[in-house]
């Protein structure tokens, strides 16, 4: 089953040879490349650190006994949120570089053509697909245009809306004229106040950990019932087809 | 009042000699590392620099700033009032009344049109043509307009002229708004707090007055020098929160022992406000020292951001009452239900499409 061909055009004589159609026949493409896959798990382990850690800030643990100077928890939990965030904002930067200097499919988070008509037409057979009312998926190599645009309105918008929010909170810790005042502190005022961002952001976290449940559960069903492999393409970066029906 | 006084008149009213008064500025001189040349252009500049007037408006308000402003305790306000500066129209502590005082106000804004201060406590209500809010038989909204116009900067008191405060939370029904949306072509200087601290007016005034220009304001126009940081970046508290020390609940041991009252919902960590370090009443005391949580009352509508002991804000859209974390829960709560119907339909569909591939 495994081909290290990546696109592989085979004519499938089906009747007389004069009436035989081309079709495209794939049985394993290289799609997620080695920067794509790291970003992803860099990315997976520094978002559950960030909502767990995140999630204790804002309801912390109970209180510590003995002497202030023997305890530093808070101190511990902000310290891994910021880390984990300047990660995961570092790898998302890296991301958009990659989107630009790596292969199609690393565009296609960020750009959904959503223009298009077949597009559409198509996300609309992922809707009914989902809904029990078609029998057989279609095949992608990449993202079907559902997935696309969860991505896009999910993680992307998601994430960036995080990594704004979550900085120009912690500008107000660096002070102002901090880069992080500089850049971000603007967020602030146009929300209202510092404690209606601190609002956004949680509301931010349980609009990521939503996505997360229903990625991790469409990665593992499309795993199973669609005609392509998921969860170990992200792993090794080949997407493999169980079938070498036509699309 | 034909001539407004100087610096000099005023002391010498205030029983200071001559002599004392051309010591004062070769000291001031030499303290300022200025040579001997300079005291008397400093004494001529004392003879001859005017105070600088001072309108202050009430509108729609509580006079707790007024109350907090005359506690100062360095400057004390009595320097402020009768030396620094010439209050010449202050509805609540002026002498005169009625027609007279109003008489004042035409006359000073006549008189030192474009160089007075023009300080508002209180807001304006928008709502029936300013009718809610009345001074001398015509609404506020008119009066600051008028005053405004000719001012040389603003300073808006409190937090009912920087945000609006408790007469413009929701439903706000005088439609009162703060001052910058009314006073668009001026520098407003915001010193927000219900009310702000004492030291905190005075101190902005005296800058004004020291430097002659506004004090470097942030971006949402309140000076650096008192609101650049949070309570929490400066409470005295602070190593317990980073230790993970709380107070769970009003007099349980760790209130006792004084620790964070993060749990309990002080607003410490999102209120800009000098209490931490100026603290109240000459540095006595201030309200997380005395033992409850900071309320906020410094920041743009503290009214709307739910109790005083959360930490978290009620949404109030679409007919919620809930905080962020409890709409959360229930929205990744609902959405796993859907996942594991979803997860069981796709079983059982995969099931019977197996069975129809095997028949």
């Amino acid at each position: 089953m495994r081909s290290t061909v990546e696109d592989n055009e085979v004519g499938i004589t089906q009747g007389t040879p004069e009436t035989a159609p081309i079709i495209r026949q794939q049985t394993a493409v290289y799609v997620y490349e080695a920067p794509l896959r790291l970003w992803h798990w860099v990315t997976v382990f520094s978002i559950i650190t960030l909502c767990v850690t995140g999630y204790f800030i804002g309801s912390p643990l109970p209180t510590m006994p003995g002497e202030a100077s023997d305890n530093f928890v808070m101190g511990y939990i902000r310290f891994a949120h910021f880390s984990a965030g300047y990660i995961v904002a570092v790898a998302f930067i890296g991301r958009i570089y990659w989107a630009f200097v790596g292969n199609s499919h690393a565009r296609e988070l960020f750009l959904p053509p959503m223009w298009k008509a077949t597009f559409w037409r198509e996300a609309f057979h992922e809707v009914r697909w989902y809904l029990f009312l078609e029998k057989i998926p279609k095949k992608y190599i990449g993202h079907n245009p559902l997935g696309q645009l969860a991505m896009f309105f999910f993680f992307v918008l998601g994430i960036s809306f995080m990594i704004v929010t979550g900085f120009a909170l912690y500008g107000e810790g660096l002070g102002q004229g901090s880069w992080a005042d500089q850049l971000f502190g603007w967020v602030i005022p146009a929300m209202g106040q510092s404690q209606d961002v601190h609002t956004w952001h949680h509301l931010g976290m349980w609009y990521l950990i939503t996505f997360v449940m229903i990625h991790v559960y469409v990665a593992i069903r499309e795993d199973i019932m669609s005609r392509q492999s998921l969860i170990s393409t992200m792993i090794g970066g080949w997407r493999m087809f169980k079938d070498d029906k036509p699309d | 009042m034909s001539q407004i006084e100087t610096f000099y008149e005023v002391m010498r009213r205030q029983g200071i000699t001559r002599r004392s008064f051309l010591k004062y500025c070769s000291l001031t001189a030499a303290a300022l590392g200025l040579g001997p040349t300079f005291a008397p252009k400093i004494a001529n500049a004392m003879e001859t620099k005017e105070r600088t007037p001072v309108i202050w408006l009430h509108g729609l308000e509580c006079t707790c700033c007024s109350e907090s402003f005359i506690r100062s305790a360095h400057p004390l306000v009595k320097d402020v009032v009768l030396s620094m500066i010439s209050l010449d129209y202050d509805d609540t502590l002026m002498a005169s009344a009625g027609h007279q005082a109003e008489a004042l106000l035409e006359e000073t804004i006549q008189k030192y049109k474009g160089k007075y201060i023009l300080a508002v406590e209180g807001n304006p209500p928008l709502n029936e043509d300013g009718m809610f809010c009345i001074i001398g038989g015509k609404p506020f909204l008119d009066q600051l307009k008028h005053a405004a116009k000719d001012a040389a900067a603003v300073i808006a008191w409190g937090s009912c002229a920087s945000w609006g405060c408790v007469q413009a939370a929701r439903p706000n029904p005088t439609q009162a708004v703060p001052i910058h949306k009314v006073i668009t072509d001026k520098p407003i200087i915001k010193v927000p707090g219900c009310p702000p601290i004492a030291e905190v007016m005075t101190g902005v005034i005296t800058y004004m007055l020291t430097f002659g220009r506004v004090p470097e304001l942030d971006r949402q126009g309140r000076p650096k020098m008192f609101y650049s940081q949070r309570i929490h970046d400066k409470c005295y508290r602070r190593p317990h929160f980073d230790a993970g020390q709380f107070v769970e609940e009003w007099d349980d041991e760790g209130a006792r022992k004084g620790y964070c009252l993060y749990k309990v919902g002080c607003k410490g960590p999102t209120t800009y406000n000098a209490c931490s370090t100026v603290r109240w009443n000459e540095g006595t005391s201030f309200p997380i020292q005395a033992g409850h949580g900071c309320i906020g009352c410094s920041e743009d509508g503290f009214w709307d951001k739910g109790s005083f002991y959360d930490r978290l804000t009620d949404i109030h859209q679409f007919g919620i009452e809930q905080n962020a974390d409890e709409i959360g829960t229930a929205v990744a709560g609902g959405v796993g239900a859907a996942i594991a119907a979803h997860a069981a339909v796709s079983a059982i569909k995969r099931a019977q499409h197996k069975g129809d591939q095997d028949s």
